[in-house]
């Protein structure tokens, strides 16, 4: 093993280590949320029917209720760490089936979403560094700003009446027309339907995306055009980008070659940090589309006071975002030498 | 303005106020909001004076009623009427007090309670810092929003608990802050000298830091203040804050929800006033940034 690649490894063992602790943070936090509930969580879960003496002792001895906390925090932790989060109250199948059944929707969402933001936060931040003070900075800055503090649910409002409603384009909610039925393979619906080789059903899935992608990468395409205006404004003052000038390099090679690449550092790191935020806005953008992803599926579970499910999902958000801002800290430490050291 | 134009000595608490001044002003965006914001907050303070009738009033004669440049509109409901009659630009009136208040005492609960754990953070270090930055840890490895939410359920929706989940959710960014601020300036001479002096841990910490580490946590403040508005308007909207008939912004969007096709009015203008509102104070955050921020000062 070289050296750099130990550094590396050692590097990536580090960052593990610093999250054990988190990691037992969120499962306390999970463990703690039923026990929190207001009044006895059986008999909240039982709802408005009540239920027998018999069926009480039941559920008691099943959710463990009748040991002592410690206890019940190992079992919790012991079934976690076996993939076993107890079972929907509602649907009575495995809470971690019923998240994964549903993760996939809202990961192509974001996907698409995170793309829509790229595409358009990255050129609009470069173009609005290198005409800084024109009207096309003042324009991205203004906009970027406005993204930035937008009430999405509103945002998704307002692009249904005009897309869907005033011209019809776009369908109001769903992931798919009702005429196609696609058995699911990867869990996307562009995915499994050019699996499935039906090119209409992939044009009505794509169809279904455009408003809820344009409304989950708001906010991101915000943040990314900005910081990518001021990391290309930072870098642009750098030395040698002023050598690279007067070297007489066309201004194209010193903003592409010497200028972005540095600048994509900064802008990598704030792109990965947005997982959090995509998963946050999920939870609206799925509410007003009647997207089938985790984020309606956790509001559902919390009006419908299914508890295991609530639990079940705050892990696991917490997980997927623990783990994404793992690799955000890899990737940086790997296009960043600086950082591992 | 006198005080501005005739600054006193360099050092002086007038002459910083009046240089803190001079770059806040320089910024036409930050004053814009600034003086938006001190509008709505005064429209809010008189909204029994202004708004032009009760938000609570149903007139059965007037459902559903579009703003006044239609040609169905009247004078009397401007921007229109919702699906019980009742006058939408009274209701924002109204709505502003719940909007701002509660978004206020957000940012008074979560900064206060930041301020204290980060400055025991970042003053004792040791163990007291470690368990300190693991929770905060914890609180950061949820979605804010999803985190509230949770609290909520626990809380059972309201105003109150609404208040209090998104507090909590918003304590880790004052945390860190303080004890970065607080570990920055602790080597410094005048908190040695302090201390030579005969400083207690509470003078130290209270007098001496704190008043050195704030200028980052007005800037948070401000963008603490616009997220809570967001987040109580969204936990609104998905009725898990303020309850209806309450004129809060976002629950008024909620209830506008079904109506959208027909009566575009009562969706645009709730969630108008939120973007508005949000997007001036970031605005006048901006300015506040650059003109604390010594790093960007111009000197």
């Amino acid at each position: 093993m070289t050296s750099q690649t130990l550094t590396m490894f050692k590097f990536i063992l580090v960052k593990l280590a610093q999250l054990v602790p988190t990691f037992i943070g969120v499962t306390i936090v999970a463990f703690a949320f039923i026990r929190l509930l207001p009044g006895d969580p059986i008999l909240l879960m039982a709802g408005e029917r009540g239920i027998s003496a018999e069926r009480y002792a039941q559920l008691q001895a099943q959710f463990g209720f009748d040991r002592p906390l410690p206890v019940q925090y190992w079992e919790f932790l012991k079934g976690l760490l076996h993939g076993d989060l107890g079972n929907s109250l509602v649907t009575h199948s495995p809470v971690v089936h019923e998240f994964f059944s549903r993760f996939p929707a809202t990961l192509e969402l974001s996907l698409f979403a995170l793309t829509f933001a790229v595409i358009i936060g990255l050129p609009a931040g470069v173009l609005a560094a290198i005409r800084r003070g024109k009207t096309l900075d003042h324009t991205v800055v203004g906009i970027s700003l406005t993204g930035y503090s937008m009430p999405i649910f509103w945002w998704g409002l307002l692009l249904i009446m005009f897309f869907s409603g005033t011209l019809g384009w776009t369908p109001v909610s769903g992931r798919i027309s009702f005429m196609y039925f696609i058995e699911p393979v990867t869990g996307f619906m562009t995915i499994d339907t050019l699996l499935a080789g039906d090119w209409g059903a992939f044009l009505s899935a794509l169809h279904h995306l455009i408003l809820p992608a344009i409304v989950l990468g708001t906010i991101p395409l915000a943040v990314i055009a900005r910081q990518t205006r001021s990391s290309m404004l930072e870098v642009l003052g750098e030395d040698y980008v002023r050598t690279a000038r007067a070297k007489g390099l066309s201004s194209y090679r010193v903003i592409m070659v010497h200028t972005l690449r540095n600048a994509l550092i900064s802008v990598v790191t704030v792109i990965g940090l947005q997982v959090g935020l995509l998963l946050a806005g999920a939870i609206l953008t799925e509410t007003i589309f009647s997207w089938p992803g985790i984020g309606k599926w956790m509001i559902d579970a919390i009006s419908r006071r299914d508890y295991p499910s609530v639990q079940g999902g705050l892990v696991l958000i917490a997980f997927i975002v623990m783990i994404v801002n793992l690799l955000v800290d890899v990737a940086y430490g790997v296009i960043n030498p600086r950082i591992r050291h | 303005m006198a005080a501005i134009s005739t600054p006193g000595a360099p050092g002086t608490f007038r002459y910083q106020l009046g240089s803190f001044w001079k770059d806040f002003s320089a910024s036409r965006g930050a004053l814009v909001g600034l003086i938006f914001i001190a509008l709505v907050f005064l429209v809010a303070l008189l909204a029994p004076w202004v708004a032009p009738h009760d938000p609570a009033l149903q007139d059965r004669s007037a459902l559903l009623v579009p703003p006044v440049w239609h040609a169905e509109g009247s004078w009397r409901y401007i921007l229109g009427t919702d699906a019980v009659g009742r006058d939408i630009l009274s209701r924002l009136i109204y709505g502003a007090r719940y909007s701002l208040s509660i978004s206020a005492m957000v940012v008074l609960i979560s900064m206060c309670g930041g301020i204290f754990l980060g400055l025991l953070a970042g003053y004792f270090r040791g163990w007291v810092e470690t368990v300190i930055t693991r929770v905060m840890d914890v609180v950061l490895a949820f979605p804010s929003l999803l985190l509230a939410l949770g609290l909520v359920a626990i809380l059972s929706p309201g105003l109150t608990s609404a208040m209090i989940a998104i507090a909590l959710v918003q304590l880790p960014y004052f945390v860190r802050l303080t004890r970065a601020a607080v570990i920055g300036e602790k080597s410094r001479e005048y908190v040695t000298a302090s201390r030579l002096a005969g400083a207690g841990h509470m003078r130290l910490m209270f007098n001496t830091l704190l008043p050195n580490c704030m200028a980052p946590l007005i800037v948070q403040a401000t963008l603490s203040f616009s997220t809570a508005i967001l987040d109580i308007a969204a936990l609104g909207f998905l009725g898990m804050g303020v309850q209806p008939p309450t004129p809060e912004w976002g629950a008024m969007l909620a209830n506008a929800r079904e109506f959208m096709g027909s009566a575009y009015w009562a969706v645009t203008f709730p969630g108008l006033i939120i973007l508005l509102t949000v997007l001036m104070i970031n605005l006048m955050g901006d300015g506040l940034r650059d003109a604390l921020d010594p790093k960007m000062k111009r000197s």
